[in-house]
């Protein structure tokens, strides 16, 4: 039993999951669901795919070169058993993974570092521009504070009471 | 070396069949039109291409029918003697006969009608004469349906027959019925011969195959034979007695020691001694069956001095073929095909028998001579009289005799599985013989995939040792990380300004969409100039709430708004009154004019609005009569009329519209 890698978006095929495809030339594509499929079938390119791991490790959104992946390697040849072998890989699967997720959150802030600056930014550049749209530039020139003009509303005394009654 | 192989020969049709073969043919594969205008030349042609067409298609058929149908004089008299035992000679013959007259009458009658056709002189008479021909011709057929109806019965049997080489090595197993020749034959080969409790369950000859020191032996099995006179015996019989007559063959008869299968064992060496003479120039071996019923050393005086006397009669056999001394044994045996007791011995001494025989004759023959010089054994001259044993190494000499005494001590598989249960309950552990460092590892469950990984891609013997580096390169990381942290905490946006942002968003949303929704049906949309709306969208009570929100103060705009509206006052008409009574004389043409004029047209309104002075009672009213003003004219622009008082009548049906044909498509409709 073996976990496989969708051909398309690269998430793990489970067992009882998906299609292969085998192409004339012996090529095997696997294939985790009918999405990626007809993707696939459309001759679509995955590295231009915006959600496709392939996308995001090309475009620098996710972590590409790391020690962490060096771990996991498909290996053709058998090893002999040997357990205590078994039982130290079973461990340091656990450890492995808990290392690549923190560098992988490392790798996200990094990427997002400055967004909040830049959000900033791009909230004052708005507001000095349309502020027109909200305060007419004459009652801004009285008043130079960015309180929005309030709208007197007429309140009529019997629909008071109505309110009341009901 | 003719292989008899009956299942080629083609099939037989049935007369009426034949018949509408050669007809078709005929119909098909010669000219069809004919008419009477032709030249007599032609006419006379075309019937007599017909006539020798059919003939020849006849004759044709016919003559495969007869030469694929073995001839029973030229075949081996082993196959002339069962196919006569099985079909009779004669009726075969004489069907045979009476297709190849049906073939020779038909070539006549296409001479003779050919020849009339030289001289017919018209087309009825030409017709007519080759009409008369093939039905002469179909006639024939029919007369012989029956014998053809015999051959397709014959030919189908034929092909079910036994494949028998008759020249080869060859053992043959005879005996009363049920004595066991068909369990036997099962056990040797990988024949599938029916067996059953009743007698006469084998009806015909069956073949196998075994082999023997690398060579194949054919092995026949009969049906059973009683003890009767020889003209007594039925179909079945008779073809035992045709193969032990005809096949060069090792002969085994069976003999039921414990009488199982209905007969005595007095019986059974009656029929032996009643069938010796076929058995002339054949080794024969005595098998006695069933011994796992009765032993042979238990029965009677009687019947082993019986079977003493069988035994006297194959040793002459024997003896007088060689004149060696054979061994006893290999004359008389016994064996159990339920227990599979010397069954291999029984079949060891058949072959060896038959094959022995062929090589002495062989050896007799002048074709030894041929044989020997193909061989050719070189032996070496010794140079000197060193000797030179073959060199073993020792521990080929041990392991060979650790293997003889080893295996009676190992257990198989098998027998462990017999042991506990057999195949269905106990299920063998492969992981057995596995090596390993530790053998209590061997019944190990080890998870094949852990968190979305296969287990089996991470191992590696020192994956302690990379986790450690791993782990120490996390450590230098984070530490660098922590400097980085410290510019998060900046400004922010006051709760003012933010409420400003949000409501410069919502408005900006706001106009997007509605330029959306403009954009969309622009298409169905007629363009109104503003002045004329229907939403009340440019009222100044609206123009003074939006100064209002921005912060202005609308009341300046509202005034100017009001004033600049242009209507203009009614007391125009009372000064009129007054000028008249001046008498200003040159005005009164422009003043008249300008009463009687209505005024609907002096200022632009939108249309249902009413217009005093227009004859209308209110505005629903106009809106009305604009409906039904517009209703009216619909039935009119449809039939492209200008209005009511256009009469014109124009092409009604227009003929390309109502004629013609497409140069592409379906005139289905119009």
């Amino acid at each position: 039993m073996r976990l496989e890698k969708c051909w398309f978006c690269s998430s793990t095929v489970y067992p009882g999951h998906g299609i292969q495809y085998v192409r004339n030339d012996a090529k095997v594509f696997r294939f985790c669901r009918s999405k990626c499929h007809k993707n696939f079938k459309m001759k679509r390119n995955p590295r231009k795919v915006k959600w496709t791991k392939a996308y995001r490790r090309l475009n620098g959104k996710d972590m590409t070169q790391d020690a962490t992946f060096e771990f996991e390697r498909k290996r053709n040849r058998p090893e002999r058993y040997d357990r205590s072998v078994t039982e130290n890989t079973l461990k340091a699967i656990k450890k492995i993974d808990k290392v690549r997720v923190d560098r992988e959150a490392r790798h996200h802030a990094q990427r997002m570092k400055g967004k909040k600056a830049q959000v900033l930014r791009e909230a004052t550049k708005e507001l000095e521009q349309s502020i027109h749209m909200v305060k007419a530039p004459a009652a801004l020139q009285e008043d130079s504070s960015l309180t929005l003009p309030k709208i007197k509303v007429k309140v009529s005394q019997p629909t008071e009471d109505n309110h009341m009654l009901e | 070396m003719v292989q008899y192989n009956f299942k080629k020969i083609t099939v037989v049709p049935t007369g009426k069949d034949f018949i509408d073969i050669i007809l078709s043919r005929t119909q098909r594969q010669t000219p069809t039109q004919v008419h009477k205008g032709y030249s007599v030349s032609r006419l006379r042609q075309f019937y007599m291409r017909k006539v020798k067409f059919t003939q020849q298609n006849f004759h044709e058929k016919l003559s495969t029918i007869i030469d694929e149908f073995p001839r029973l004089d030229d075949i081996h008299p082993f196959y002339g003697d069962l196919l006569h035992v099985l079909y009779n000679k004669d009726h075969y013959k004489l069907a045979l006969g009476q297709i190849n007259t049906a073939r020779n009458l038909i070539g006549k009658i296409q001479k003779d009608y050919v020849k009339l056709l030289k001289y017919g002189h018209s087309l009825y008479r030409c017709k007519s004469l080759k009409v008369a021909a093939l039905g002469r011709m179909c006639t024939v057929l029919k007369r012989i349906t029956p014998s053809l109806a015999y051959l397709e019965q014959i030919r189908q049997h034929m092909a079910r027959l036994p494949s028998i080489d008759p020249n080869t090595r060859t053992i043959l197993i005879c005996g009363y019925p049920n004595v066991g020749k068909s369990s036997f034959i099962n056990k040797i080969t990988r024949a599938d011969v029916d067996v059953q409790p009743y007698a006469f369950t084998t009806k015909s000859l069956f073949v196998g195959h075994t082999d023997y020191e690398f060579q194949r032996y054919q092995v026949i099995d009969t049906p059973g034979i009683l003890d009767r006179p020889f003209e007594d015996r039925n179909i079945i019989e008779m073809c035992s007695i045709t193969a032990l007559a005809h096949l060069r063959a090792a002969v085994l008869f069976f003999l039921d020691i414990s009488g199982s299968c209905g007969y005595s064992i007095a019986q059974q060496a009656a029929l032996f001694h009643s069938i010796k003479s076929l058995f002339m120039n054949k080794p024969l071996i005595i098998v006695c069956n069933k011994t796992d019923l009765q032993p042979l050393e238990g029965i009677s005086e009687d019947d082993r001095k019986l079977v003493m006397e069988m035994k006297a009669e194959a040793m002459k056999t024997v003896i007088g073929q060689g004149g060696e001394p054979t061994d006893n044994n290999s004359v008389l045996l016994t064996m159990s095909t339920l227990t599979d007791d010397g069954v291999i011995a029984v079949k060891k001494a058949a072959c060896k028998s038959i094959k022995d025989q062929r090589v002495e004759i062989k050896m007799k023959s002048k074709k030894l001579n041929d044989y020997l010089n193909r061989f050719h054994v070189a032996i070496p001259k010794p140079r000197d009289q060193l000797e030179r044993l073959p060199c073993i190494p020792q521990a080929v000499l041990e392991a060979k005799a650790r293997e003889a005494s080893d295996k009676e001590k190992r257990k198989l598989e098998k027998e462990i599985e017999n042991e506990n249960g057999g195949a269905g309950v106990y299920s063998a552990s492969l992981k057995k013989h596995y090596i390993l460092a530790n053998d209590e590892w061997k019944d190990d469950n080890i998870p094949e995939i852990l968190d979305g990984h296969n287990v089996y891609d991470f191992i590696d013997p020192d994956i302690l040792a990379r986790l450690e580096e791993l782990e120490q390169e996390g450590g230098v990381l984070q530490g660098l990380e922590e400097d980085d942290d410290f510019e998060m905490d900046g400004a922010e946006l006051s709760p003012e300004e933010q409420a400003a942002l949000a409501e410069i968003r919502k408005k900006k949303s706001l106009l997007i969409q509605q330029h959306r929704i403009k954009k969309s049906t622009a298409e169905s949309r007629p363009t109104v100039p503003r002045k004329f709306d229907k939403d009340g969208k440019f009222t100044s009570d609206r123009m003074g709430r939006q100064l209002t929100s921005l912060g202005l103060d609308p009341r300046k705009a509202i005034n100017r708004v009001g004033s600049k509206s242009r209507g203009r006052k009614r007391e125009r008409s009372s000064d009129v009154d007054f000028m008249e009574v001046d008498g200003d004389q040159p005005n009164k043409k422009l003043r008249l004019r300008s009463l009687s004029r209505p005024r609907s047209r002096s200022q632009s309104r939108p249309p249902g609005v009413l217009v005093p002075g227009e004859g209308l009672k209110d505005a629903a009213q106009k809106k009305k009569a604009i409906v039904m003003a517009k209703s009216s004219t619909k039935k009119r622009n449809k039939d492209a009329r200008k209005g009511e008082a256009d009469r014109v009548i124009p092409a009604l049906k227009p003929k390309h519209l109502f004629s013609g044909k497409r140069s592409n498509g379906k005139t289905q409709r119009r």
